[in-house]
């Protein structure tokens, strides 16, 4: 096969690359330049999207002897990544931009412009398995349990995934260190990313303050009574406990919760850990629900819910009417914020996803 | 395989590498006085002559340096702060390489610099009228006039002989970046009219890291290197004896052979063009009539100059598509964009530039792929 190996100048992503060489593909590594202006988004050696990033990718592919070069996708990022972001922030919700990036970038964007230049799939540092079937290929969960990111490549299409390789879903994170170790890559020891590429400083209630303003605004209980002020209710998340600043101690002394964000009058509403108790997961439109696995015959099923990229899997009952797709979960989950997806899974393999728009 | 980026660097002459080889293995600073030494001066400066020879110059009007990025940042900052305080204004083209246009960028940021850039016309050529109305206009403020001699990127031959001929009216004195002309095109500094000429020697079969600021001798310059003031106190440096010995040799012969080179290179754009212009449909070529002998320019629209790239490498076919930055994210070309073009246009251009080691076969090679690749580029669409 002909494969672009997606470099972000990271261990995975190089390790990934060489595997697609070893396994005696035709491979030409690309960075996707996030920015046009790479110091913008972040600087340091973390990250996506800087120039040592792209350096140290250029190297990786020198070691492995592929051509290397470098694509500007810094507009479809903003739009489909960054936009998105503030917009969801802006409506009270908490998205995952990893995700977006993946359904919007990576395996669109990028596995597009591959394949009109004749090239067949694109191979990234995920940690997530592919396997074929005679209805496509299924995504399961990959070997290292800490690292599987089966759920923000869950968004993805069959049709997205027929154009996707992940070289490293059987290994775990310690062994490709040691393996970029072996193969001399210099960024063997880089420190992983764990935060938002494009938010410079880990900052992001920071971020988004600079970004969508801080108008202060109230902070209520359930019933209306005002308990604090805030600089922003989109910096808050359901589920938040810590940082609320509220000066009028509940009246059983207990601690209080983000329950909501309410963007349009500019509210936070906080309440009891039982108050955020949850059970009732549903998705948003048809259009929103991603399957990437055979699509589920109508009706109810047994599986598992994730609402989080590092989530538990929580044992559902899942339902597919055709338009919607929702969960009861067998157990109450206590904070869950609308704009995560909710992916099924069914033992090891992820069966679809779909943007959480309402829970009970 | 087929190497079509000459005017990014070109292969050494057999015979400049000999040279650079044989002096590599002496000892010996050019600016020593002992034996060693004084044979290394010998060298360079019997490379001095041979090199302001090729170039219609005098020997003591060259100023060694070690790229002709440094020489053209001598010629813009040396020229400007040696000017004086009341000429605050610099004349120049849009299309210039950066190692001219950057330099004057930061002493417009830096220095408070008026930079007045002439008007260029489609085909990539400075407009000699509008040179001479900025220099009526602003005759009292400019400190000199920069306008190279052919440009790297559509190869637009310039007219610097007429450019020059107005600027000595003024007394106001002129550089040109002369680094793609030289050796490929008659080019003699005395003829010229210019005060300052740049000149490079790994475009022209020499060795990298070694190029020249041909510079009249009335002309001063405050230095960018301060030190020993090796080259006439201007700049400072060791020489590099085995560099500047294998530049003089292929400045040599580049000289001696440029009619029959312009004739082999031009016979080969001329079936690179052919080629080109047949195999693919709505195909565009610029820079005009009157180009260097070795670049062909093309405008494929509705395909990724970056794409192209990426596909003719994959085939063994090694073009460029103009200026990169440091992440290596292809911005519209500045010259492009000078030249009126819309940037998803000039997006879609690239360069094959054939140097006197370009083969048949390799315009060939380029030819018999180059549908597929534009017809790949142009189903990945320009953003
Ligand atoms: C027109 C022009 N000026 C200056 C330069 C820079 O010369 P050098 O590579 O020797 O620094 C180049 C080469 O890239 C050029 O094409």
């Amino acid at each position: 096969m002909k494969v672009i190996a997606a470099m972000s100048g990271g261990v995975d992503s190089a390790v990934a690359a060489a595997r697609v060489v070893d396994a005696g593909h035709e491979v030409i590594g690309v960075h996707l330049a996030l920015s046009s202006n790479p110091q913008k988004y972040r600087s340091g050696a973390r990250g996506c999207c800087t120039i040592e990033d792209s350096h140290d990718a250029r190297r990786a592919a020198d070691i492995i002897g592929i051509p290397f070069y470098v694509w500007d996708m810094a507009e479809e990022f903003h739009e489909g990544v960054v936009s998105n972001f503030l917009s969801e922030y802006s409506s009270g919700k908490t998205p995952n931009p990893c995700l977006r990036c993946n359904e919007k970038i990576k395996f669109e964007a990028v596995l597009k412009r591959a394949r009109a230049m004749g090239y067949d799939a694109v191979a990234t540092g995920h940690y997530a398995k592919l396997f074929p079937s005679e209805n496509g290929p299924l995504l399961y969960r990959a070997d290292d349990e800490g690292k599987d990111q089966s759920y923000v490549l869950a968004v993805l299409t069959q049709e997205q995934l027929s154009g996707a390789l992940f070289p490293l879903g059987d290994t775990v994170k310690s062994d490709v260190r040691k393996e970029a170790e072996a193969r001399g890559f210099s960024l063997a020891q880089k420190p992983d990313s764990h935060d938002i590429c494009f938010v410079p400083s880990g900052d992001n209630a920071g971020w988004l303050r600079e970004r969508l303003g801080s108008e202060v605004g109230e902070i209520v209980d359930e019933e209306g009574a005002v308990l604090g002020s805030h600089k922003g209710a989109y910096t808050y998340t359901v589920g938040q406990r810590r940082g609320l600043g509220l000066t009028i101690p509940a009246e059983d002394g207990r601690a209080r919760y983000v329950l909501r964000v309410e963007p349009t009058n500019n509210r936070v509403v906080v309440g009891s850990r039982e108050e955020l108790a949850i059970t009732e997961i549903s998705g948003g439109d048809v259009n929103e629900v991603k399957w990437c696995g055979p699509i589920p015959v109508l009706g109810e099923h047994r599986g598992l819910a994730q609402v989080r990229a590092h989530g538990k899997p929580l044992p559902c009952t899942y339902r597919w009417d055709g338009k919607k797709l929702s969960a009861t979960l067998d157990a109450p989950l206590y904070g869950l914020a609308p704009g995560q997806a909710l992916v099924i899974y069914e033992g090891e393999r992820a069966v679809g996803s779909v943007t959480i728009e309402w829970t009970q | 395989m087929a190497y079509l980026d000459n005017a990014a660097t070109t292969a050494m002459l057999p015979e400049a590498l000999e040279v650079m080889y044989r002096e590599a293995v002496n000892v010996g600073n050019a600016s020593s006085l002992h034996g060693a030494g004084r044979r290394a001066r010998r060298v360079v400066e019997e490379s001095r002559e041979k090199l302001a020879a090729a170039v219609g110059a005098k020997p003591q009007e060259i100023i060694f340096t070690a790229s002709g990025t440094e020489a053209n940042n001598l010629a813009v900052k040396g020229m400007f702060w040696n000017a004086g305080a009341t000429k605050r204004a610099i004349l120049s083209s849009p299309i210039e390489h950066h190692a001219i246009l950057d330099p004057l960028e930061w002493l417009e940021r830096e220095h408070n610099v008026t930079l007045h850039l002439a008007d260029v016309d489609g085909d990539g050529r400075t407009k000699v009228e509008s040179v001479a109305q900025l220099l009526s206009e602003h005759e009292n403020e400019i400190s000199f006039v920069t306008v190279m001699h052919s440009n790297n990127e559509v190869g637009a031959l310039q007219p610097v002989e007429e450019i020059a001929a107005i600027s000595r009216e003024y007394k106001i004195p002129i550089h040109s970046d002369a680094v793609q002309s030289f050796g490929k095109v008659p080019l003699d500094f005395a003829k010229l009219g210019v005060n300052a000429m740049t000149i490079s020697g790994h475009k022209i079969g020499g060795p990298l890291g070694v190029a020249a600021l041909v510079a009249k001798k009335e002309l001063e310059l405050t230095p960018l290197l301060h030190g020993g003031g090796q080259e006439r106190d201007v700049r400072s440096g060791t020489l590099h004896t085995p560099a500047i010995a294998a530049f003089a040799t292929a400045a040599e012969l580049s000289h001696q052979r440029l009619l029959a080179n312009a004739d082999h290179i031009k016979a080969l754009r001329e079936r690179l063009i052919r080629g080109v212009t047949t195999a693919v449909a709505d195909v565009r070529l610029n820079g005009g009539a009157s180009t260097l002998p070795g670049i062909a320019h093309f405008t494929f629209a509705g395909a990724e100059g970056d794409a192209l790239l990426l596909l003719l490498d994959a085939q063994g076919v090694q073009c460029s598509t103009g200026s990169a930055c440091s992440a290596g994210i292809a911005q519209p070309s500045h010259v492009l964009i000078a030249m009126g073009m819309a940037p998803k246009v000039a997006r879609s251009s690239i360069r094959f530039s054939i140097g006197t080691t370009t083969t048949e076969q390799e315009i060939d090679k380029t030819i018999s792929v180059i549908n597929e690749v534009v017809t790949r580029a142009r189903a990945a669409g320009v953003r």
